[in-house]
């Protein structure tokens, strides 16, 4: 669709957005459905030199157990390791809030099925180890986790639940690896001024026998 | 002072030109910098690239990390300013839902339009390309041949930057020497298709894109561009000075500060204004073309949409470069008694055969670029390389399924992560989370190749735009409704792109989320899109069949101008802008002969 050169498909390993869900996940989702109806968006002509943080333009809205179990989970798909920190530790959640509380109708549209998500992530923690699901430790979360990472693999009564994970993995990725953490974890180094753009270096130009 | 109000314009100009996009912008430069004095009315507001464009800032520091909202449809920092295919308080009207018939409108609300964030691609029409009919039997001819256009793509080359090369291949025109830039050298992904797609047949060459490569050649360029015209050129030649070379970094759709790469905010009117002739009005929305008593053009009347105050200004040439549509909405809405169907409309043809580009895309994985140490691939921000049309002499024998080409826009490599960063990534990861998931963001990254088709659509009775009837602006301006349908030439072309860009992919030993689309009516983007909109009033050799003559005059009014691509007869793969400019130049050079013989 853009034929503006930068071509932003490229960056993605999917074509078009999941299919959103707007049913809910299980009975007594009526509360967490309950949209923000934040004022407005940030028009049409916003200041683009100023820099913005997450509840700037609209209001954050998650609630402290909200959060807190986001913060958790979203640790679980992008911890700590040797080359970077966690995505909580790099304002993932902050993002996740900006997310769902936006305006916007894809941001609307994945309220719900956020929020139930987290909803029911608590629901299961307690269901199975009788704590929430920050309180688990590392092989409790991986219990649940590894039964709804794979929308291919889940079982039936896991597919909506794998559905939330994989929004919530996706949007995690987004807000992780747009972090300054996140991009140097990728190796991405450009964004600064160059006299000389040079190109590929030659030693990697043979080894995919390009010279 | 050259940025005006609505009380302090002149009563009367040489010439007024609406819009300052690449059209206006080009013209504009040429009559101010031959002695004209313009006045120029644009509908947006002033924008200044130089303070106002986000050059380094990242994703972080952006709502939704800078993410594509309904407000900025190409993300929060794309250099468009009021505008998308939507704009509030100024709709247009569908005849249908369906996306086979809908055509979608982008307007941009800024001094400078769409130019301040599109894609710099700048290539030449070929000699086919005008005379498409002669060829093929479809479609219009122009009124002027490729020889005829040709000194004037090399002057907008020359003056704007374009980088690339000659290649001498079938219809994909060369460029004198001294008029390009030096192609930037391609990224690992971009050397790995050209390695690849050449294999089955597909010649990938250097792309041309509107960047500077390298600083401009200020010392030979201004006397070929303005000869015998001293002036003119020590205008432009300490401008080509002031404008910086690429320094290799941030994205060109959010324009550019340095002014290395063209935006007519940064490359048409600082000239143009240098000369003291121009006079720019922004906030001011063209209602319509008033005509005197003699039937020629008297000026426009124009809202200020600051004070929402109508207003009249007069010239002894009016110039349309608003961009093809709205061009044919002033138009239409420029009823007399000697034109009831609207302003030079004595053909009927004003609104008529509408045309966009074929688009179609398609984005593989490639193995091969997973794990790719640490560089920077920023470049030039764009393509360093495309595939140009190469099955000319296939379709000349008969042997396609459609009857025009197109060209393949590519790109791939470790570009700057956005918000969708391993966005549904389970068909490569198989659902990992954790350690393993990061370990995998590593491997994928900059691993993926994607395609763009860019075709030829061949103008039709079905894909039109007329006036409605009820619908009004927030100015109370009547608004366009618009007619669309493909034909099978583009559909088919979008099949072809789908199988062409899957068997590149496979020669990388890569592979396919989805795709490729079979069904070229599934495959094909719906129209407005690619926003390369051109046509609904076009040039060609008799009254009856045609708005304008080739100098973009229209037939009925010997003083009103359509410079922008509503005078297009055809719509080549080619991107539009570069033909837009070098026509708008050769139409402004007319009308300074026309006005230096007092015929105007």
């Amino acid at each position: 669709m853009d034929r503006r050169s930068t071509l932003k498909w490229i960056l993605t390993a999917s074509a078009a957005m999941p299919l959103l869900v707007r049913r809910a996940l299980s009975e007594g989702a009526a509360a967490a459905q309950k949209t923000a109806q934040p004022p407005h968006g940030y028009g049409t002509d916003p200041d683009l030199i100023k820099i913005y943080h997450p509840g700037d333009v609209w209001p954050l809205t998650l609630t402290a157990q909200q959060r807190r179990t986001a913060a958790a989970l979203c640790d679980v798909i992008i911890p700590a390791d040797s080359v970077s920190p966690s995505a909580s530790s790099v304002g993932v959640v902050d993002f996740l809030d900006e997310w769902v509380s936006a305006p916007y109708p894809r941001q609307q549209e994945d309220r719900p099925l956020i929020l139930e998500g987290l909803r029911w992530t608590d629901a299961e923690a307690g269901r199975r180890f009788s704590k929430d699901f920050a309180d688990l430790g590392e092989s409790q979360q991986h219990a649940i986790c590894d039964d709804i990472c794979s929308e291919k693999a889940a079982a039936a009564q896991f597919a909506q639940a794998a559905k939330f994970f994989a929004r919530y993995r996706d949007l995690t990725a987004g807000g992780f690896y747009t972090s300054p953490v996140g991009r140097k974890d990728l190796g991405y180094i450009g964004n600064v001024p160059l006299a000389k753009f040079d190109g590929p270096p030659a030693d990697l130009l043979r080894k995919l026998g390009l010279i | 002072m050259s940025f005006l109000t609505s009380s302090t314009i002149e009563k009367s100009y040489d010439v007024i030109v609406v819009g300052s996009g690449a059209a206006g912008g080009q013209t504009a430069y040429t009559l101010t910098m031959e002695g004209a004095t313009v006045l120029m009315l644009e509908a947006g507001r002033k924008y200044v690239p130089e303070l106002e464009t986000p050059m380094f800032q990242t994703p972080d520091q952006a709502p939704l990390r800078g993410g594509d909202t309904p407000d900025k449809r190409f993300g929060f920092y794309d250099a468009t300013v009021d505008g998308g295919w939507q704009v509030p308080g100024e709709p247009y009207v569908l005849t249908t839902e369906d996306p086979a018939g809908r055509f979608d409108w982008w307007r941009s609300r800024m001094l400078g339009g769409r130019t301040n964030h599109w894609g710099r691609i700048s290539l030449r029409n070929g000699p086919y390309d005008f005379k498409p009919h002669s060829r093929d039997g479809l479609g219009f001819d122009w009124p002027i041949s490729h020889e005829d256009i040709a000194p004037y793509y090399d002057k907008v080359e020359m003056l704007i930057g374009v980088y690339g090369s000659s290649e001498g291949l079938e219809n994909t025109p060369d460029s004198p020497p001294g008029c390009l830039l030096p192609p930037p050298p391609p990224l690992l992904s971009e050397r790995l298709i050209q390695q690849r797609a050449r294999r089955i047949g597909v010649p990938i060459i250097p792309a041309h894109r509107a960047v500077l490569t390298e600083k401009l050649d200020f010392k030979r360029s201004p006397a070929l561009l303005h000869p015998g015209n001293l002036k003119a050129q020590k205008i432009i030649a300490a401008d080509m000075q002031r404008r910086a070379a690429c320094f290799w970094a941030t994205p060109c759709g959010r324009g550019c500060a340095i002014r290395a790469n063209y935006q007519s905010t940064t490359v048409h009117l600082p000239p143009a204004l240098a000369t003291g002739k121009l006079h720019i009005l922004t906030d001011a929305m063209v209602r319509e073309v008033k005509l005197d008593k003699n039937g020629l053009a008297q000026g426009v009347v124009f809202i200020d949409k600051t004070a929402g105050t109508s207003h009249s200004v007069a010239a002894r040439v009016v110039v349309l470069a608003a961009s093809a549509c709205e061009t044919v909405r002033i138009l239409l809405n420029s009823k007399s008694a000697q034109f009831p169907q609207g302003l030079a409309n004595s053909s009927g043809k004003v609104g008529r055969y509408l045309m966009d580009t074929v688009g179609s895309s398609l984005s593989g994985q490639i193995p091969l670029l997973e794990s790719l140490p640490p560089m920077n691939e920023d470049g030039a921000s764009g393509d360093a390389v495309y595939a140009p049309w190469w099955l000319y002499k296939e379709q000349q024998a008969g042997k396609m399924e459609f009857a025009r080409g197109y060209h393949i826009e590519l790109g791939g490599g470790k570009q700057m992560p956005g918000v969708g960063t391993m966005r549904g990534a389970e068909w490569l990861t198989g659902g990992s989370y954790g350690k393993k998931f990061k370990e995998d963001a590593r491997r994928y990254y900059g691993s993926f190749v994607g395609f763009a088709g860019r075709g030829e659509m061949i103008p039709n009775e079905n894909s039109y735009c007329e006036i409605d009837s009820s619908v009004k602006d927030k100015w109370g301006i009547p608004v366009l409704r618009f007619h669309w349908q493909w034909s099978q030439h583009e559909t088919r072309q979008a099949a072809h792109m789908q199988k062409t860009f899957a068997g590149i992919i496979d020669a990388m030993g890569g592979r396919l989320k989805d795709g490729p689309i079979t069904d070229g009516s599934k495959a094909i983007s719906p129209g407005g899109f690619i926003i390369h909109e051109v046509g609904g009033a076009i040039m060609g050799a008799n009254q009856a069949s045609s708005v304008t003559n080739q100098w973009c005059q229209t037939w009925d009014v010997k003083n009103l101008f359509l410079t922008d691509g509503a005078v297009f007869a055809s719509n080549a793969d080619k991107n539009p802008t570069l033909t837009i400019m070098a026509l708008a130049w050769r139409s402004a050079d007319r009308i300074l002969d026309l006005m230096r013989r007092k015929e105007l």
